[in-house]
C-alpha cells in the first residue's frame, strides 16, 4: 500500500516516482472548490429544461403561456423559437464515407427520439422558479413506436428512429485468411456475449454557466474538454472562436460522460446571447440519468478457431453497437476503439472487426471509461476461458501459450498495432504469487468434490489496452475530425518560480500534483516552486483535453519537451553571465555550470530573473525562458497487467461474494505512485460495477426504469472489497517518460476478471456464461438452466 | 418563514420558503458551497453536513428544520487557525479523493461515525459510509483514511 510519502523531496534525487500528496487536496478537503455550480454572477438567471417524458413521438404543439407567465419568468422557448439558430450537435468521428448522421438540434423541433430530450426551455430568477415554471409548459405528443432492440430494430418493417433508417454505419477490419483458418479448425468456439447500457455516474452533475460581455462569451462548464468545446460551440453556433472562452473549474469526475458538446452547452450560450444576461444550468441526477450520454451497450457476436493445443488461429468479431437516438462527439468511433484490442496480448494468424452501429429510442451512447477496449478485453478474455474449459487446460496456461513473449517485443499485431514493450510473463508470475493462485485453485477442487453449496471462482484476466490517444495521422485515417497532440507551455517567473500550463484537463487525475513533479526533475526546481494552471483557454489556450488515458503520455511529455527549450534558452544567458561558451556548460540539477569547474554556475532561477532583467543579454537573445511546446505521439502506449479475481457464490441464492482480488499492473514509470494505485482502485471498482451491479435498464415503452441513484445501483463502500494492487514495470519506449497510461486499465481489466470467476465457479452445473449485471437472480438462473441441461 | 441557524460557528436569521431545502440555504444563502450537491434522491450523500453534531444529507433536510440548530459543513471542520481536522489529514495522507466531489460529504459522513464508534473495523467502516457513493477511488484509501484518523495511523494493512 501506498501512502503519502512526507519525506518526499527531501534529499531525493528526483520527484518522478515519489508518492507525493496531491496538491488539489488543499481545496477539495476543505470546501474551498470551484464547482461549476458555485458560481454566481450579478444578473444570473436560471435555466430548467423541459424534457420528453416517451421515448418516440411527435411534438404536435408546445405551449408556453402559462410558463411564460409565472413569477419570476423572464423567458421560455420551445425548440421551434431556436430552429434557425440552434444548429445542430456535432459528431466529430464520421467513421465511413457512408455513415448516416442524423440532424440532432439541441432542443428538439418535431421529434423527440429518446426519453429526456429537450424539448423546452424556461428561464427564471432562481432555480425553483424556473423548475416551477417547466412545470406549466404544455407539450401535446403524439406517440411512436419506440426502437428498443438492436436486432429488430435491423429488420424489414421495423420503425424507424431516423427517416434514414436504423442503420447508422458497418465498419470492418480483416487481416488474414480467415476462411483458411476456421477451415478444419479443430476447436471453434461460438459465443454471443452482451454488454449492457452503462450510465457514467460522476458524482458532479453537470452544470454550465454562460456570461455575455457584449458579442464575447464566457461559459464554465463541467466539461473535461473546454478546448474542444470552444472549438465546437464556434463551429455549431456560428459564434467566431475569438469571442468564446471556455473555463472547466474543478471537474467532479467525468470518466467520458463530460468528453461532450452537449445541447444544454449550446443552449446556454445562445439563451445568453438573446437574454443579454448571464445564465445557469445545474443538472439534476435524475434529469442527468436520462440526459447524459451512456456508455457500453453491444451485442458481440464471437467466433474462435484454435488448434488442439489451444494455439488461436483466428478471431471473427460481430458488434452492434446501440448509437442510442443520435450520434453525438465520438459515438461511432467508441466501438471502433476495441477494434484493435480484441485480439488483445494474443498472437493469431487471422482476425475480423466488423461492427454496425444502430439508431434505438435511448439516450445516445458515447465514451465511458475504456470506451471499445473493456467490451474487448472482455469478449477476449472470456473466450479464453472458454476455450481453456473447453480444452481442460488450466486458463493461464491456455494464455501463456499464445501471448506474445517478452522477448518478441515490438510485436506487430493482427489488428495492425505496434506494441512496444511489455512483459505478460513478469506480471502474471507477480499476480499468481500474490493471489495464491495455486492453493485456491486446490481449495475450489474440494469444493467441487465436497458439493459444497458456497462454490469458489477464479477469474483471469490478462489484459491489455491502447492508451495515449492519439497520433494524429491514425486519428485522421480512422476519419476522426481532430488531433490527437497535446501542448504545453512553461512560463520561469522573475523569482525562479514556475508556472506549468497545460492542455490536459484535469478532473481527479491530480495534474497538478503529478505535472509539478515532472517539471521539478526537469528543471531542478522544487515541486512547492511549480504550479499548474489548466482548463481555461484564456488561460491555456491550446489542448486536446483529458481523455483516453491521454494525459500523462501526450501532455506529459509535451511538458518534458517544454522544459527542453527553457534549458536550451537559459543555457545561452548562462554562457553570457559566466563568461562562457554554451557549448562548455553541463546541466546539472537545475543549473548550468561550467564543465569541469561546477563551482561556476547559474541556477534557473538567476537565469531566469537575469532575463527578466534582460540588462545583460547577448545580441539576438530574447529576454525570456518561456516555452511552449507541442507533441504528437508516433503510437499508442500499451498498458498491460494480469487481475486475478477469487469470487465466492452461493449456489442456492445466486449471490457472488469477492473474496479477494489482486491486480498487477505494468503502466510503464510510475510518476506518483499514490496517484496510480488510486486509479487502479477506482477503475477495478467500476469495472466490477458493470459485472454485479450497474445496468441502464428501459421498460417495454422505452422509460428508462433506473433513472435515480435510488434506481441504478453504483456500489458503495460496503458493496466493494479492499483489492491487491501490485506493479511491473517495461518502461514504454514511446515517451522520454517511459510512461503508458493509467486511467483506465482497472475497468478494462476487472470485468472480465470478475464474470470469469463466477463462470468458473458455475462450470461444473454446465453454465458457460452469465450476463451483466450478474445479480443474485441471473446466477441463480443461470444455475437452473444449466443444471437442467 | 424566518429561522436562526447558526453555520460553521455564525449565526444567520434569515426568511426562507418553507420547502426550501437545507443544502440550498447553504450554499445560496449562506454561502457555504463547500457543500456540493450529487443527487435527488438522498442516496449520494455528497451534502452530509453534521446537524447539532449528527451527520445528515442536507438535501433531505428543509431549512427551516435547521431552525435553532447549529450546523457545520466541511468548511467549518478546520481549527481556527486553519489547522486540518484529523480527517481531513487522514484523507490527504490516505489519497481519499480524486475529484472531491464526495470528499465534503464523506467526510462529515467519517467524522459523525467515529464519534459512534472510535475505533471501528475495517468491515464498520465499510457498513458506516454506506450512504455516501464515490466514483473515484473504489473506497479503499477512503476506509484506509478513516481507519488512520481513528487509530492516529493505519494500524494494520487493509488489504489482503
Amino acid at each position: 500500500m501506498t501512502t503519502v510519502d512526507a519525506k518526499a523531496g527531501v534529499g531525493q534525487e528526483h520527484e518522478v516516482g515519489r508518492a507525493r500528496g496531491r496538491k488539489e487536496d488543499a481545496r477539495l478537503i476543505t470546501g474551498q472548490t470551484n464547482w461549476t455550480d458555485n458560481i454566481t454572477l450579478p444578473g444570473l438567471v436560471h435555466v430548467a429544461f423541459v424534457r420528453s417524458p416517451y421515448a418516440h413521438a411527435r411534438i404536435a404543439s408546445v405551449d408556453l403561456t402559462a410558463a411564460r407567465d409565472a413569477p419570476g419568468v423572464f423567458a421560455a422557448y420551445s425548440g421551434a423559437d431556436f430552429a434557425a439558430e440552434q444548429g445542430s450537435l456535432p459528431c466529430a468521428w464520421p467513421v465511413t464515407p457512408d455513415i448516416v448522421i442524423p440532424d440532432h438540434p439541441p432542443m428538439a423541433v418535431d421529434t423527440v427520439r429518446y426519453g429526456g430530450e429537450i424539448v423546452a426551455c424556461v428561464v427564471a430568477r432562481d432555480r425553483y422558479a424556473a423548475a416551477d415554471a417547466a412545470e406549466l409548459v404544455d407539450v401535446t405528443y403524439e406517440g411512436l413506436d419506440p426502437v428498443l432492440d438492436m436486432e429488430a430494430a435491423l429488420t424489414e418493417g421495423s420503425p424507424k428512429v431516423h427517416e434514414a433508417g436504423n442503420k447508422s454505419f458497418t465498419w470492418e477490419l480483416v487481416n488474414g485468411d480467415l476462411d483458411a483458418a476456421f477451415r478444419d479448425a479443430p476447436v471453434v468456439i461460438e459465443r454471443t456475449y452482451g454488454q449492457q447500457r452503462l450510465i457514467p455516474s460522476a458524482m458532479e452533475p453537470r452544470a454550465v454557466v454562460c456570461a455575455p460581455v457584449g458579442d464575447e462569451y464566457t461559459m464554465w462548464s463541467a466539461t473535461q474538454i473546454p478546448h474542444v468545446l470552444r472549438v465546437m460551440l464556434a463551429l455549431v453556433t456560428g459564434i467566431p472562436e475569438h469571442k468564446l472562452r471556455v473555463i472547466a473549474p474543478d471537474v467532479g469526475g467525468g470518466f467520458g460522460s463530460k468528453l461532450q458538446v452537449t445541447g444544454e452547452e449550446v443552449l446556454a450560450l445562445l439563451l445568453a446571447r438573446k437574454l443579454g444576461r448571464p445564465v445557469k444550468w445545474t443538472e439534476s441526477r435524475s434529469e442527468g440519468n436520462v440526459a447524459v450520454h451512456h456508455g457500453r451497450d453491444q451485442i458481440q457476436q464471437l467466433r474462435l478457431a484454435a488448434d488442439a493445443d489451444g494455439r488461436i488461429r483466428a478471431l471473427d468479431v460481430h458488434l452492434l453497437a446501440d448509437m442510442g437516438a443520435y450520434l453525438m462527439l465520438v459515438t461511432p468511433g467508441v466501438p471502433l476503439l476495441g477494434a484493435f484490442m480484441f485480439n488483445a496480448i494474443y498472437k493469431m494468424d487471422a482476425y475480423r472487426f466488423n461492427c454496425t452501429g444502430v439508431f434505438t429510442t435511448k439516450t445516445p451512447t458515447d465514451a465511458y471509461r475504456g470506451a471499445g477496449r473493456p467490451e474487448a478485453t472482455y469478449a477476449i478474455e472470456h473466450l479464453m476461458d472458454d476455450l481453456a474449459a473447453e480444452l481442460g487446460v488450466d486458463p493461464l496456461e491456455l494464455r501463456e501459450r499464445n501471448w506474445i513473449k517478452h522477448e518478441e517485443f515490438p510485436y506487430a499485431t493482427i489488428s495492425g498495432l505496434t506494441y512496444d514493450t511489455g512483459n505478460y510473463e513478469a506480471a502474471t508470475a507477480t499476480a499468481k504469487e500474490l493471489f495464491h493462485y495455486d492453493q485456491l485453485r486446490k481449495e475450489q477442487s474440494e469444493r467441487v468434490s465436497g458439493d459444497a453449496t458456497v462454490r469458489l471462482g477464479i477469474g483471469i484476466s490478462t489484459f491489455t489496452e491502447m492508451c495515449g490517444l492519439a497520433p494524429s495521422r491514425v486519428l485522421g485515417s480512422l476519419a476522426y475530425a481532430a488531433g490527437g497532440w497535446e501542448h504545453a507551455s512553461i512560463r520561469m517567473l522573475p523569482t525562479g518560480k514556475v508556472e506549468v500550463v497545460t492542455g490536459s484537463s484535469a478532473h481527479g487525475q491530480g495534474h497538478e500534483t503529478a505535472w509539478s513533479q515532472i517539471v521539478a526533475d526537469q528543471l531542478g526546481v522544487p515541486f512547492e516552486d511549480i504550479r499548474v494552471l489548466h482548463g481555461d483557454t484564456a488561460i491555456a489556450p491550446k489542448g486536446m483535453d483529458t481523455y483516453g488515458s491521454r494525459s500523462l503520455v501526450v501532455g506529459g511529455t509535451a511538458i518534458v519537451n517544454a522544459c527542453d527549450k527553457v534549458r536550451q534558452k537559459a543555457r545561452v544567458i548562462a554562457a553570457a553571465m559566466l563568461e562562457a561558451s554554451p557549448d562548455d556548460l553541463e546541466w546539472d540539477a537545475g543549473r548550468w555550470a561550467v564543465r569541469g569547474d561546477p563551482d561556476q554556475g547559474k541556477t534557473i532561477g538567476e537565469i531566469a530573473f537575469a532575463a527578466f532583467a534582460a540588462h545583460d543579454l547577448p545580441d539576438g537573445v530574447e529576454p525570456s525562458l518561456d516555452s511552449d511546446a507541442t507533441y504528437d505521439p508516433d503510437n499508442f502506449s500499451f498498458p498491460h497487467g494480469t487481475h486475478l479475481c477469487a469470487v465466492e457464490v452461493d449456489t442456492e441464492t445466486g449471490q457472488v461474494r469477492i473474496r479477494s482480488y489482486v491486480a498487477v499492473d505494468d503502466v510503464g514509470v510510475v510518476v506518483n505512485p499514490l496517484i496510480v494505485e488510486g486509479q487502479v482502485h477506482g477503475g477495478i471498482a467500476q469495472g466490477v460495477a458493470q459485472a454485479l451491479y450497474e445496468e441502464a435498464a428501459y421498460d417495454s415503452s422505452g422509460n428508462l426504469v433506473t433513472a435515480s441513484l435510488a434506481d441504478y445501483l453504483i456500489p458503495s463502500a460496503a458493496d466493494l472489497p479492499s483489492f491487491t494492487t501490485s506493479r511491473t514495470t517495461t518502461p514504454s519506449t514511446l515517451n522520454p517518460l517511459g510512461v503508458k497510461g493509467v486511467g483506465e486499465a482497472g475497468t478494462i481489466a476487472s470485468t472480465p476478471a470478475v464474470v470469469n470467476a463466477i463462470v468458473d465457479a458455475l462450470r461444473p452445473f454446465g453454465v458457460s456464461d452469465v450476463p451483466m449485471p450478474c445479480t443474485p437472480e441471473r446466477v441463480w438462473r443461470a444455475i437452473q438452466e444449466g443444471t437442467a441441461q | 418563514m424566518r429561522i436562526s441557524v447558526k453555520v460553521d460557528g455564525v449565526r444567520y436569521d434569515d426568511d426562507v420558503e418553507p420547502r426550501l431545502l437545507l443544502v440550498h440555504y447553504l450554499r445560496e444563502q449562506a454561502g457555504r458551497t463547500g457543500t456540493p450537491i450529487g443527487c435527488d434522491t438522498s442516496n449520494c450523500g455528497a451534502c452530509t453536513v453534521l446537524l447539532n453534531g449528527r451527520s445528515v444529507k442536507s438535501c433531505s433536510v428543509l431549512a427551516v428544520q435547521a431552525d435553532g440548530a447549529e450546523v457545520t459543513t466541511i468548511q467549518g471542520l478546520a481549527g481556527d487557525a486553519g489547522e486540518l481536522h484529523p480527517m481531513q489529514q487522514a484523507f490527504h495522507e490516505e489519497h481519499a479523493l480524486q475529484c472531491g466531489y464526495c470528499t465534503p460529504g464523506m467526510i462529515m459522513a467519517a467524522v459523525d461515525l467515529l464519534g459512534d464508534n472510535p475505533h471501528p473495523t475495517e468491515e464498520e467502516v465499510r457498513d458506516g459510509l454506506e450512504g455516501n457513493l464515490c466514483r473515484c477511488t473504489g473506497y479503499q484509501n477512503i476506509v484506509r483514511a478513516v481507519l488512520r484518523a481513528a487509530n492516529g495511523s493505519v494500524a494494520a494493512e487493509v488489504t489482503a
